[in-house]
């Protein structure tokens, strides 16, 4: 069994330096050394040095898959909450049905979720978000769960190795968000338990061994209903 | 604000329509309740208390001062209350808005006409010089009821309190004064030591919202956030009603009024029971 | 009238401390349930609360900077913190060491990550025993750390004073009150910088300079327990079984 832990680090300690590395993200480089910036997870490569934030607000990627909250329909074009440090905006050109000038609200409105794309992000970080594509929808029904952006990888794990496993025991649909929103569909015994699983998942995101440990978990239920 | 998506509402709905809380609770349920007194040192009484994941700190301070023209044998008690900015994303900086002084006034009410501290044994000298009070209620964290942590916080704290008398300040203060009030002498002679305030048993003060016709106590910030309606109430070791007070637009009928006084005199018990284990009574 | 105070009693000060020991310094790392970054701090009578939330987009919009985050810290004293209340509310001390905070803070925050974006920091004192800002920064970095916030470094203060003549490390409440000089200063640990400087009392040019080494000295040792609290908190992963 292994006992590797993963390395924290924490900003300003020293990582390593540029004549045998790169800095990647969440490192920095001064007076030809490299440091990180950020609480996290070391990754030293053989040729980069990069840290994975622990924590952190979603910063927006573009082709991002999110899910966002309307917060407010405008004439031609709504204003979303993805949970990043800005809101985004999307255009009526950038929906699938035909609205007319000053009748979004007819569409979405202030409350309503949806499973977009991050279009595009500008220099300024203004933040553009599209519903144009065929896994992109209104979402109805169902739960929004928050979870850390920064755990998001691990809930959908290798190759969606641990979103399978959530998807097979429970019978639930379920979609991530990049921005740390899970949409969870299903009967509610099913969502809460998917609920309980992804917060086990947040809590030992960085042990190792984490999918089979949370296979057995749901085997086991599963026994137990029977 | 931000802005609480339908489906969460929906969800809650939903499930308290099959008779569930979204936390597993019971809806007449509190969240566990932890009380620490005594957690300010340079405050004369003080007390963090923790609903869930709800935060207050509260603190009282002394003072001595002139009574109030038309109370004028009595002790002057003020209540204050801050939602600072620490406590929630939405809380900004800047003078007390609607909120906070709403909280203010219920804890305050729920103090003073149930005649929790005896005003009348804090007077120094009649129509002069009085004993001041100020309750000051810190939000650290907010995770829904702010009304009843900030209550129980203000309690534990005056539970807690001792009048220093005999610190450097008071004694030094009160020596001055009595050249003008010569009858400071024999207050002083009858005060000899620290005092604890004159309290008589408190109300505990139980909050309940209402949405699609559901009741839930104790509410969770999501809870809150869909909330039509509330209602605080509270009541006394008989099972009195001292204080009431309903918020937001929504209405009650009679019936689910009644229910929730009962609830609440059922919860207020337990909540005293815990109050007065972490006083030490 | 007041007995004449004695600062120092056979080398030691009134709370039994040698001129160069800290007073007790405790720290919790993530203690709100809301904020996005918190911390607790206990630094001998003094006790902080700091909380972090952003970055988010800035309000009110002519506030934003297309460039960068503005860094907001403001500094508050509970009314029951001291042993005279103090009426809720900014006061144009408390306006002073906020903004002097904030441009501390803002000089290792990498800010050009989020233009039109503030990051607001709340640091509240809840018991006040001199030395409140130098507590107030050192909690209000950790919670910068806690929250995810890229940074240059971990910023961390401590003051040193002047009394009976001598230079000592961390004043306690007497001594600030009846010494003859206070120094708070804040340093980036890794590079030395300077991020906040304040003084007043009386020195000359070589106490002065004896009372800064002192200062950044405390803040080394202090910045030392600021990464120990915060590796406690995640450094330790949970195992494979």
């Amino acid at each position: 069994m292994t006992t590797e832990t993963r390395k924290i680090v924490i900003p300003s300690q020293l990582l390593g330096d540029i004549e045998h590395k790169k800095a990647g993200k969440g490192a920095f480089v001064e007076n030809g050394k490299i440091y990180s910036e950020l609480l996290g997870v070391l990754n030293d490569n053989s040729d980069y040095i990069s840290v994975t934030p622990l924590k952190g607000r979603y910063d927006p990627v573009e082709r991002d898959l999110v899910i966002g909250v309307v917060e407010e329909a405008m004439s031609s074009s709504w204003l979303v909450d993805i949970n990043a440090a800005y809101p985004a905006l999307l255009h009526v050109n950038e929906v699938p049905w035909d609205v007319e000038f000053g009748e979004t609200d007819r569409y979405l409105n202030q409350g309503d979720s949806i499973m977009a794309k991050v279009l595009q992000v500008d220099q300024e970080k203004k933040l553009q978000i599209t519903l144009k594509d065929y896994n992109l929808f209104k979402i109805k029904g169902g739960y929004i769960l928050d979870v850390e952006p920064t755990k998001v990888p691990r809930i959908i794990g290798k190759k969606g190795s641990m979103i399978s496993l959530l998807k097979n025991y429970t019978k639930c649909r379920i979609f991530v968000g990049q921005n740390g929103r899970v949409w969870i569909d299903g009967n509610d015994e099913g969502v809460q338990k998917v609920i309980d699983t992804i917060k086990v998942i947040e809590n030992e995101a960085l042990s190792y061994g984490l999918t089979d440990r949370i296979e057995k978990l749901l085997k086991k239920d599963a026994k137990d209903v029977q | 604000m931000p802005i609480t998506p339908s489906i969460k509402r929906d969800y809650l709905v939903n499930l308290a329509k099959q008779g569930k809380r979204a936390d597993g609770r019971e809806f007449n349920e509190y969240r566990k309740i932890e009380i620490e007194t005594g957690v300010i040192s340079k405050a004369e009484g003080s007390a963090k208390v923790k609903i869930g994941n709800t935060q207050v700190l509260a603190g009282i301070k002394m003072d001595i001062g002139e009574p109030y023209p038309d109370t004028p044998n009595e002790g002057v008690m003020m209540t204050a209350a801050e939602l600072i900015p620490l406590a929630s994303p939405d809380f900004e900086a800047g003078p007390p808005d609607k909120k906070s002084i709403e909280l203010a006034r219920v804890v305050d009410r729920g103090i003073r006409e149930s005649k929790i501290v005896d005003v009348e044994k804090l007077c120094i000298v009649p129509r002069e010089k009085v004993w001041m009070i100020f309750i000051d209620i810190h939000i650290l964290d907010y995770d829904g009821n702010l009304f009843d942590a900030a209550s129980l916080a203000a309690l534990a704290a005056l539970e807690t309190t001792k009048v220093p008398i005999e610190s450097e300040r008071f004694k030094s203060l009160l020596k001055k004064l009595q050249e003008k009030f010569p009858t400071i002498e024999k207050y002083l002679n009858d005060h000899p030591k620290d005092f604890s305030l004159p309290l008589s048993e408190p109300p505990i003060s139980c909050t309940s919202v209402k949405f699609n016709d559901v009741i839930a106590m104790d509410p969770s910030l999501d809870e809150e956030e869909i909330a039509e309606t509330r209602l605080t109430v509270a009541t006394d070791k008989n099972g009195h009603i001292r204080a009431m007070q309903k918020g937001l637009s929504g209405s009650f009928t009679k019936e689910e009024i009644k229910k929730v006084i009962k609830a609440s005199i059922d919860n207020g018990k337990k909540i005293r029971e815990k109050l007065y284990k972490s006083v030490g009574k | 009238m007041k007995p004449e105070v004695k600062l120092f009693e056979n080398g030691k000060r009134l709370d039994g401390r040698k001129p160069h020991d800290l007073r007790k310094i405790k720290i919790e790392v993530g203690v709100l349930h809301r904020a996005e970054g918190s911390c607790y701090l206990e630094w001998g009578g003094n006790k902080v609360i700091a909380a972090v939330y952003g970055p988010r987009e800035a309000v009110p919009r002519h506030t934003q900077n297309p460039l960068k985050a503005i860094v907001n810290a403001r500094y508050n004293m509970a009314a029951f913190s001291v042993d005279d209340r103090k009426r809720p509310g900014p006061d144009r001390r408390s306006t002073e060491i906020s903004k002097v905070i904030s441009e501390a803070l803002a000089h290792v925050i990498l800010v050009e990550r989020f233009p039109r974006a503030s990051i607001d920091v709340s640091i509240e004192i809840l018991d006040a025993e001199a030395g409140t800002r130098c507590a107030g920064i050192t909690a209000a970095a950790i919670a910068l750390v806690d929250a995810g916030i890229p940074m240059k470094d971990i910023p961390v203060a401590c003051a040193a004073g002047k009394i009976e003549g001598q230079i000592v490390l961390d004043l306690g409440k007497e001594e600030d009150n009846l010494g003859d000089a206070d120094l708070p200063v804040a340093i980036s640990p890794r590079t030395g910088e300077v991020l906040l400087l304040q003084m007043d009392g009386h020195l000359t040019q070589e106490e002065f300079e004896k009372a800064f080494d002192l200062a950044v000295k405390g803040c080394h040792t202090v910045s030392e327990l600021q990464k120990k609290a915060i590796l406690e908190k995640y450094g330790s992963m949970p195992e494979a079984e």
